[in-house]
């Protein structure tokens, strides 16, 4: 691998992270943009969810990861401690994966 | 910092963190495999990780040149991916005040883990704390994960033990909180269903981001009693 790759991915995404947080962070911003931004978090976090669970490239899949995930909600719905919603996803998984 | 740890919500915020740091550390080994399979020497999988710091785009850039894809569009990807960590910091911004060289260090942690561990807390105190905490151990245990992943080399496969869904689980475990409330939940579900919708057709990395566009359900202005219900939730 080309370490000049590896330098301007870091430079980059460096770059995007600085760039919201330093240079157009700081500064007073109109409610209606606090709303929005208060919402970041509960969509892009679900979008990763159904992005991690359901997909392999650009196929949309129903396979283990779907029951251990499944496992997960329950967990955190039953308002289990976060390692436990953690290791209940990944065990869940696991389980299914070794049966089928 | 003791004083501080003497809180047991305190406690509560930086057990949540560290955990959250190991468990993304368990993962960071299966980073730590793949870089290897993708050709880059140990060294190279570490300074990724060290460099970068940013799990999604490094898995897209990983993935896309194992599948024999051009260092460019790996590039491509890893950024597109990349640039929500810019929309988080615009995020934190109001929270994180201080020195620029604080913040300067603060935008390398600025990641969807330590972002949506501090937004989930409801006071500026411990949302600084769950941001600094989550931000450093996972920095430490990615980091520890990618160097055990990369030694280990290809004698690990990650999907034995379902670390694949390890991932989306922790999600899961962080966006719950947060779905208190007409909105957040309009915004999750919107979120959710335009980014499988995506999937298919757009580029690797694309549907996160217009997943974001369901932000646009905190537009019109709360009715007063909408207002006061969000209140009495509380």
């Amino acid at each position: 691998m080309s370490w000049w790759f590896i330098l301007v991915l870091a430079a980059g995404c460096y770059a995007c992270k600085v760039i919201g947080l330093v240079v157009l962070g700081g500064r007073v911003l109109p409610p209606v943009v606090e709303r929005c931004l208060a919402l970041i978090p509960a969509a892009m976090i679900s979008a990763l969810v159904v992005l991690n669970t359901f997909s392999t490239g650009h196929d949309l899949t129903i396979d283990a990861r779907a029951a251990g995930v499944g496992a997960a909600v329950v967990a955190a719905w039953r308002k289990a401690p976060f390692i436990a919603v953690i290791v209940i996803g990944a065990a869940v998984t696991a389980g299914v994966r070794a049966m089928s | 910092m003791f004083q501080l740890l003497r809180d047991p919500r305190t406690r509560t915020v930086v057990t949540a963190s560290i955990t959250l740091g190991v468990a993304v550390g368990v993962f960071g080994i299966s980073f730590g495999v793949g870089a290897v399979s993708a050709h880059a020497t140990v060294l190279q999988a570490c300074a990724i990780s060290l460099l970068v710091f940013t799990g999604a785009s490094q898995f897209s850039a990983i993935s896309v040149l194992l599948a024999g894809g051009s260092y460019s569009s790996a590039l491509g990807g890893a950024l597109v991916l990349g640039a929500r960590n810019g929309v988080y910091g615009l995020a934190m911004s109001t929270h994180l005040t201080g020195r620029l060289g604080t913040r300067v260090l603060a935008a390398q942690l600025t990641i969807d883990e330590s972002t949506s561990m501090a937004l989930a807390q409801d006071d500026e105190q411990h949302r600084r704390v769950a941001f600094w905490i989550t931000g450093c151990s996972v920095f430490v245990f990615w980091n520890l994960g990618t160097l055990v992943g990369a030694l280990a080399g290809r004698a690990i496969d990650p999907q034995t033990f379902g670390l694949d869904a390890a991932f989306p689980a922790a999600y899961v475990a962080m966006v719950w909180p947060l779905l208190r409330g007409r909105r957040p939940l309009m915004a999750a579900a919107i979120g959710a269903v335009v980014c499988v919708a995506l999937i298919p057709f757009a580029p690797i990395g694309v549907p996160i981001l217009c997943a974001a566009l369901a932000v646009l359900v905190g537009v019109p202005a709360p009715a007063p009693i909408e207002t006061r219900a969000a209140e009495v939730s509380r």
